[in-house]
């Protein structure tokens, strides 16, 4: 498996107040991504998330530790030749439109002018901007620039994306397209880092996660490793049967006019509980296992900081 | 190649600023105001168009470089545009080059536009266009290139206000710092003396740049200026640009 991205105990602090105190933001981080993966990078608001990401782009220079960029060091330019980003809340030049946006990229490329044509038509069909090509980035909606900020990261063919919050500011639809190009760049052999507090979108897509709270690498592997498929509890929806009588079974959690949602903890119960209904004439509308999500994990991790 | 397409997106981002044009357009009034004055002055009325004009060409085109220069690093970091730009492959100098040349550029057309007005009002007046006139602005270009570097490097560290305000000192001690000479010969040897010399030879001397009075008043030209005012503009401004590459090659953007 090779590497594309590697951090090696990685630390930060900044120098903050007008007496300056020195506050730590990345403690330890470590951490490897593979080439060909998606790759989530989870933690709460603060956690150091974008820090991270800007100590790999070289827009901060880390206090120590190691970065390497497809086995280079990650200053060098030429290790950024391969490399996309989008940033969080882009902010782009608002005097220029769409195209001359990307292109003003494609040149710092060095992309020949057919090509980079060529690259940008495509780019602005792939994230569905072609109508607000010649529109300046003053008139475009959040959402928008979020798009051009993605076509822009894509614009060299980079073996490696870095999106941090890709999908923040975007309405249902519009996420489930960028999901859906990230999910296209791995099946053209890239590998995506992105990071997120939105964990639906990660549970989705990633292969491989690292979870960061509080500046340290709490947690990181495959997604299936991390998260048990063991199931916790099992939600069962009845009618017809009374609450007290369900009660010895497990917790019923809210009861709507008629309808019973009953919390079953133990597995070998549920059929208990399928005899009592049908021996009363009741009515099953749901049976649901729950298994441990990502949420679960990440909640459990959040809580004792 | 890189400092090349930051130069003109700079350019493109400077021409589609109205502060430009807002200042291009009292720079018009200005030139032309002198013939007003013209008309209240007894004796050589082309003589006052001529010295109003060249000193409104100089005010505004430091202005200019003051006013856009200031605001130009600090806008990139402010906005966060500069994240995509340093994740580019870029090196941070090539960046302050990019941004230098392209404010340069738009200053050289800027002068180019109030050079035109200026020499058409001198025309309709003398009906002559005078060559001494550009050797003039000539200077005038190198002034704004030390100006802007200056600004520039403001720009690395420091808001907006605080660098306009710093650049405008400098260009203020710059066209003072010539009565240094005067208390130099003034002074008795010693320990203020030597002093002296030395605020002497670092503070700029943009009094170089000045041939405003030879073109107008028709005097020869201080022998060797036009070889020795541009050196001296190209390596002050290197210098400067070299001290604002070294602030802000460790910077943190944050």
């Amino acid at each position: 498996m090779q590497t594309v991205l590697e951090l090696q105990g990685v630390r930060k602090s900044f120098r903050i107040g007008f007496i300056p105190r020195t506050k730590a933001i990345l403690k330890d981080v470590s951490f490897s991504v593979a080439k060909g993966e998606i790759f989530g990078y989870l933690g709460p608001n603060g956690a150091g998330k974008t820090t991270t990401l800007k100590c790999a782009l070289g827009l901060i220079f880390p206090d120590g530790g190691t970065i390497r960029i497809f086995e280079r060091s990650y200053l060098e330019a030429r290790a950024k030749e391969r490399l996309g980003f989008l940033p969080e809340n882009p902010y782009f030049y608002d005097y220029l439109t769409g195209r001359e946006f990307l292109d003003f990229y494609g040149q710092l490329f060095g992309i020949p002018k057919n090509e980079r044509a060529a690259r940008i038509a495509a780019l602005l069909q792939l994230v569905g901007l072609e109508k607000s090509a010649r529109l300046q980035l003053r008139r475009y909606s959040r959402g928008m620039l979020q798009r051009v900020g993605l076509a822009q990261a894509l614009i060299n063919e980079p073996e490696l994306v870095l999106l941090d919050e890709p999908l923040g500011g975007l309405d249902p639809l519009g996420r489930r397209e960028i999901r859906d190009i990230i999910l296209g760049l791995r099946e053209q052999g890239k590998t995506v880092l992105l990071s997120s507090h939105i964990l639906q979108d990660i549970e989705m897509i990633c292969d491989r996660v690292a979870i960061i709270v509080g500046g340290r690498i709490l947690s990181q592997g495959k997604l299936s490793e991390l998260i048990s498929e063991k199931i916790l509890f099992t939600e069962i929806t009845v009618s017809g049967v009374g609450e007290a009588e369900l009660a010895p079974f497990g917790e019923c959690l809210s009861s709507q006019p008629g309808r019973i949602l009953v919390k079953i903890p133990e597995e070998n119960k549920i059929q208990d509980v399928l005899d009592l209904v049908r021996e009363r004439r009741g009515k099953i509308h749901t049976l649901v296992p729950r298994t441990q999500t990502l949420e679960d994990l990440f909640v459990d991790m959040v809580k004792p900081q | 190649m890189t400092v090349k397409v930051i130069a003109l997106n700079t350019f493109k981002e400077a021409v589609r600023d109205r502060i430009l044009y807002l200042l291009l357009f009292f720079a018009a009034v200005s030139i032309l105001f002198s013939r007003v004055l013209a008309l209240l002055t007894v004796g050589d009325r082309a003589k006052i168009i001529k010295d109003v004009g060249l000193a409104s060409i100089s005010l505004f085109g430091a202005l200019m470089a003051v006013l856009i220069g200031t605001g130009l690093v600090y806008k990139e970091i402010e906005k966060r545009t500069i994240f995509t730009l340093i994740s580019k492959p870029i090196r941070r100098h090539e960046f302050l080059l990019g941004k230098f040349f392209g404010l340069l550029l738009t200053l050289l057309v800027m002068l180019a536009a109030m050079s035109l007005i200026f020499v058409a009002l001198v025309f309709v007046e003398t009906r002559a266009v005078e060559w001494r006139l550009f050797a003039a602005i000539f200077l005038v270009f190198f002034e704004l290139a030390l100006i802007t570097a200056v600004a520039v490097l403001f720009s690395c560290f420091s808001t907006p206000i605080l660098s306009s305000l710093f650049t405008i000192s400098f260009y203020l001690i710059g066209h003072f710092s010539w009565s240094l000479d005067l208390l130099i010969k003034k002074a008795r040897a010693g320990a203020a003396k030597a002093s002296l010399r030395v605020l002497s030879a670092v503070l700029p001397n943009l009094e170089n740049f000045n041939v405003r009075t030879e073109a107008v008043q028709g005097l020869p030209f201080p022998p060797g200026l036009f070889l020795y005012a541009p050196a001296y503009g190209i390596a002050y401004a290197a210098f400067v640009l070299v001290l604002a590459v070294l602030v802000f090659r460790r910077r943190d953007f944050v």
